[in-house]
């Protein structure tokens, strides 16, 4: 059982309920479950979509979209059924949140998508999950049983006649199926490669229907938008972007842990205070933010640096998953990006040539770089491959390997200078990573 | 009792897949969970659970492979009884998972994909799987293990040996 983690800090709202048993559906009730789903049928879409607009509650997926502007977009009318989709592939490495919310409050995911139904008016909902996360979909197999068991789920839900069904849905190893399009195609029995945009899913979705996707951390907090009220909910966070957040703060610190916080807390306090600082009292060399694909800052740039999409935007990083992997003074940043870029190169679906042939070339560069064999060409030329992989592709997976490798090459220059002319990494004891 | 009366299924994953490729807006919506569900029962994607999956969907042969390979927990071969996962990816690799993953080539005898002589083992070094807080983690079939070290192997190992003693599972060593 992965361990919870508490701070003073912490404001709880989406773990409210975790180590309480409310996996346990009588439980979730008790502490007051379903209720907001409830206040939802009975207010109708309209309302729903204001308050999720009032409540500044953006994509925790990592893109950090407005929900209720994008559940606006979803047609009135619509020849074809209309899906919401939750999508719990959860891959980026350094994210682990959806883990423990799949875990101890599998009810406010059902909950959240009852609420995305009734808000575009679609009577079906998914709930993706990835294929290593088989005891948490057991979890919500058993959740999704008893919502149908309560009444709660169905052709009439909570006594009404709005019908909503939800299906659980594997994944079967892929970090591309976290792309939206790349999830759709999964869901409908196929590789997971992305599609065009436009058309948006909103529009043209699941099954060509319109359909709805948001991450599971995005749903989850649903029902607590419409429990607290949207300006209540709004006011905990910063300037538009309201709420908290769940930081997985992983890697060289004291303890590591998911802590829910104010969107806009500070990134240094989250390292030094909320985490204990960097392990065995070494010294700080970088951190990266928000998942695996998120460029890197220094300890410079994490000083008055508030942890939300806008200023985590503008001090030319990402806020995305709220992974912060936190790195030692004792790290080889050469092999960092190595490991990072081996892992993209892996992931890539060979859709696009950019990201394909981008993602090879980047390894191979760095293997080679790393192993001592590099030359001061190299250092440019993958920058030069990074930078043409940028905006070029279907999906972001092209730019989700490239920007974090311009951003070592260009925040650690010298230490890439460092590995050249047959010198040995000065850090490391693993110079090649083995493929996996 | 399963509508495909020529299974290699076992009668409730049968029974399973009826109700699965019901359950969807469209049919081949079953297609991955089945494959995965498949091989956790047979071991691995054999041609003979290729053809019944896609005669149960209704595609070709050649369609399922098409999207069985590109998944990457779906295999083409036995893996030994219990697939030990070792996670390397970068909060794991910062805490130490390359040591992790040589104590178990170490201690099995294996390398990354390798299969003990026994079948009890095989041994994978693989992408996160979402355990980063509770690093280094991994994984042995759908089991998760969490905040390891090189030391923790030999334990780790001797649990999966005792459920294999306790289950019966002969060894063809």
């Amino acid at each position: 059982m992965p361990r919870l983690v508490s701070h003073p800090d912490e404001v709880k709202i989406v773990t409210r309920r975790f180590g309480q048993g409310a996996a346990n559906i009588d439980r979730y009730v008790e502490l007051g479950g379903y209720e907001a789903a409830k206040k939802c049928l009975a207010q109708g879409p309209e309302w729903i979509i204001n308050e999720m607009k009032a409540s500044n509650l953006r994509g925790r997926g990592g893109a950090g979209f407005a929900t209720g502007l994008k559940w606006s977009f979803v047609p009135k009318q619509s020849a074809k059924p209309k899906y919401v989709l939750v999508n719990g592939d959860e891959s980026e490495p350094g994210t682990c949140k959806d883990h423990l919310i799949f875990l101890h409050d599998p009810h406010s995911i059902i909950e959240g998508t009852i609420i995305a139904g009734l808000a575009i008016g679609a009577k079906l909902g998914f709930i993706y999950l990835r294929g290593e996360y088989r005891y948490l979909l057991e979890i919500m197999e058993k959740a999704v049983a008893d919502a149908y068991a309560k009444g709660f789920l169905g052709k009439n839900i909570f006594g009404s006649d709005t019908e909503f069904q939800v299906i659980t849905q594997t994944g079967a190893g892929a970090y591309e199926v976290g792309e939206e399009s790349a999830l759709m195609e999964s869901l409908e029995g196929k590789r997971g490669v992305p599609r065009i945009k436009p058309p948006f899913p909103a529009v043209v979705g699941l099954y060509g229907g319109p359909t709805v996707i948001n991450n599971a951390e995005t749903i989850a907090t649903v029902p607590h938008v419409i429990s607290m009220g949207a300006a209540a909910y709004a006011a905990v966070g910063s300037e538009r972007n309201g709420g908290t957040r769940l930081f997985g703060v992983s890697g060289h610190v004291e303890r590591p842990g998911v802590y829910e916080l104010p969107m806009g807390y500070n990134l240094k306090k989250i390292i030094y205070d909320v985490a204990g600082g960097v392990r065995g009292g070494r010294k700080l060399k970088a951190v990266v933010p928000g998942g695996s694909s998120t460029p890197v800052l220094l300890p410079e740039e994490i000083e008055n640096l508030g942890m939300d999409f806008d200023q985590v935007g503008k001090a030319g990083s990402m806020l995305g998953s709220g992974g912060v992997v936190v790195i030692d003074d004792q790290t080889c940043i050469v092999e960092f990006a190595l490991r990072t870029i081996s892992f993209y190169q892996h992931e890539s679906c060979g859709w696009c040539i950019p990201c394909r042939e981008g993602t090879d070339w980047l390894k191979k560069s760095l293997t080679r770089f790393h192993a001592g064999f590099g030359t001061a060409k190299d250092i440019d030329n993958i920058q030069y491959l990074a930078e043409n992989m940028l905006g070029r592709t279907f999906c972001p997976l092209g730019d989700a390997a490239a920007m974090p490798t311009l951003g070592f090459v260009k925040k650690f220059r010298k230490e890439f200078e460092d590995h050249l002319n047959g010198k040995p990494c000065p850090f490391a004891k693993h110079v090649e990573v083995a493929v996996v | 009792m399963s509508n495909e009366t020529m299974t290699i299924f076992s009668p409730k994953l049968a029974a399973r897949f009826d109700a699965l490729v019901q359950k969807y807006p469209a049919r081949r919506s079953a297609l991955v969970p089945m494959l995965l569900y498949a091989q956790d029962e047979i071991g691995y994607l054999s041609d003979a659970v290729i053809a019944e999956v896609a005669a149960r969907i209704g595609i070709t042969e050649l369609d399922v492979r098409n999207v069985a390979t590109y998944y990457s927990m779906l295999r083409f071969k036995p893996a030994g009884k219990f697939n030990v996962q070792v996670c390397t990816n970068i909060s794991c690799m910062l805490r130490g998972a390359y040591d992790l993953f040589e104590r178990f080539q170490d201690e099995l005898g294996i390398g990354h994909k390798g299969v003990t002589t026994d079948g009890l083992f095989s041994l994978e070094e693989v992408e996160c799987i979402g355990a980063c807080c509770w690093a280094p983690a991994i994984q042995v079939n759908y089991d998760f293990h969490d905040e390891l070290n090189p030391d923790s192997v030999p334990g780790i190992l001797a649990e999966y040996r005792g459920k294999a003693k306790a289950e019966g599972t002969v060894s063809h060593a």
